[in-house]
């Protein structure tokens, strides 16, 4: 009885100091999600059934990162979509505080730049949140394994936000070309200026 | 060349001439420090170097651009900073440069603005070697705020935009 009490209060300390999650961490399992896209349609991560893996992107319309960055994220669709690695985009902010961000706004955004792949709508947040996004664009690479998605990229797209052709290095497309190849990713965290999330307010 | 600078007649002569004369000189007045802003490219190691010799007064140190909605929202707060607290070193580190190149957008903006808090240029290319280095928990998103007291050795690092007071009821828990 002593020991099952012992055993408890250990459980009880151990939950309570376990340390508040601030998203995902390399090597996590991603849970589903289901947002709206651009076309009206629900998109969960689940329907993914056939990919080797996710490019997941936080991205938004009006950051000037998003903006020097929009042509290389519709390239990297163009690039591993049919190698087993699609784009899916998700704008996280909050429109009321970015009004250039609102999903009417999106849905020209994905017209006028002939998106192929899905632009989600946060709506709630709560899957920004969990990813851990703090800017724009932000990238999270999920790895498909054994039915469930495991992060194996947290990160920028590449190392040149203004300057395409001074590209030293790709990380994104490092990373993929790396899985596709079997090998271990050199880079899994990078990190790069951009626009913080726009969250509502609390 | 000599001959392109020298007028046909006596500048004295001409009234309108003086007056252009005088505009331009107030434009080139309001170019050079101490009027308006110099706002200095600086390397990250500079940076470092400075925040480490500053020894008498509390630093805050804002990391900002033009483009940066938030950033140009609170930088007021930081303009009341350097106003009103003398035991406050207040600086604006502009990291521009990583989308535009040409510094003279920062410094238009600052003088435009009459910043009066120290703005400086971060001459720096590749951040994902330099964001680490200000604060492991910095993922690069702007606004961003180093509050420093080496008396003390205490910091604080904010990567969000801050609300009125709030500079205020930071410095207080580092001091």
């Amino acid at each position: 009885m002593k020991a099952l009490f012992t055993f408890c209060a250990c459980l009880i300390v151990l939950v309570a100091a376990a340390p508040i999650k601030n998203g995902y961490e390399i090597g996590d399992t991603v849970a589903d999600f289901r947002l709206k896209n651009v076309d009206g349609k629900m998109i969960a991560l689940s329907d993914y059934k056939d990919a080797k893996g996710v490019i997941v992107i936080f991205d938004c319309n009006t950051c000037p990162y998003s903006k020097a960055y929009n042509s290389r994220i519709i390239a990297l669709h163009a690039k591993y979509a049919a190698q087993g690695f699609p784009v899916v985009t998700i704008n996280p902010n909050d429109p009321t505080q970015s009004p250039g961000d609102s999903f009417e706004r999106m849905v020209q955004q994905a017209k006028q730049k002939g998106y192929t792949f899905p632009y989600l709508v946060d709506e709630s947040q709560e899957v920004s949140r969990a990813f851990g996004a703090t800017n724009t664009p932000h990238v999270f690479i999920v790895q498909r394994i054994n039915r469930e998605f495991k992060v194996v990229y947290i990160g920028a797209i590449d190392d040149s936000a203004k300057d395409e052709s001074a590209t030293k290095r790709k990380y994104v497309e490092e990373a993929i070309d790396g899985l596709l190849q079997g090998k271990p990713i050199t880079s899994t965290r990078t990190k790069a200026i951009g626009c913080t999330i726009k969250w509502k307010n609390a | 060349m000599t001959r392109l600078f020298r007028s046909p007649r006596p500048i004295e002569q001409s009234p309108g001439k003086l007056a252009v004369r005088i505009v331009l000189f107030l434009v080139w007045l309001s170019c050079t420090p101490g009027f308006g802003q110099s706002a200095d490219l600086i390397r990250l190691s500079q940076l470092q170097e400075s925040i480490q010799d500053e020894k008498d007064r509390i630093q805050v140190i804002n990391f900002w651009a033009t483009w940066c909605g938030p950033c140009i929202k609170e930088l007021p707060l930081f303009e009341k900073l350097h106003a009103e607290r003398k035991d406050v070193r207040v600086r604006l580190v502009s990291v521009d440069l990583d989308l535009d190149p040409n510094p003279e957008k920062v410094r238009s903006f600052a003088t435009r603005k009459k910043l009066k808090a120290e703005v400086l240029i971060l001459d720096e290319r590749n951040p994902n070697e330099w964001i680490e280095k200000v604060d492991k928990t910095w993922s690069g998103a702007i606004p961003a705020t180093l509050i420093v007291n080496n008396r003390n050795g205490k910091r604080k690092f904010v990567e969000r935009a801050l609300q009125e007071g709030e500079l205020e009821k930071l410095i207080a828990e580092i001091q």
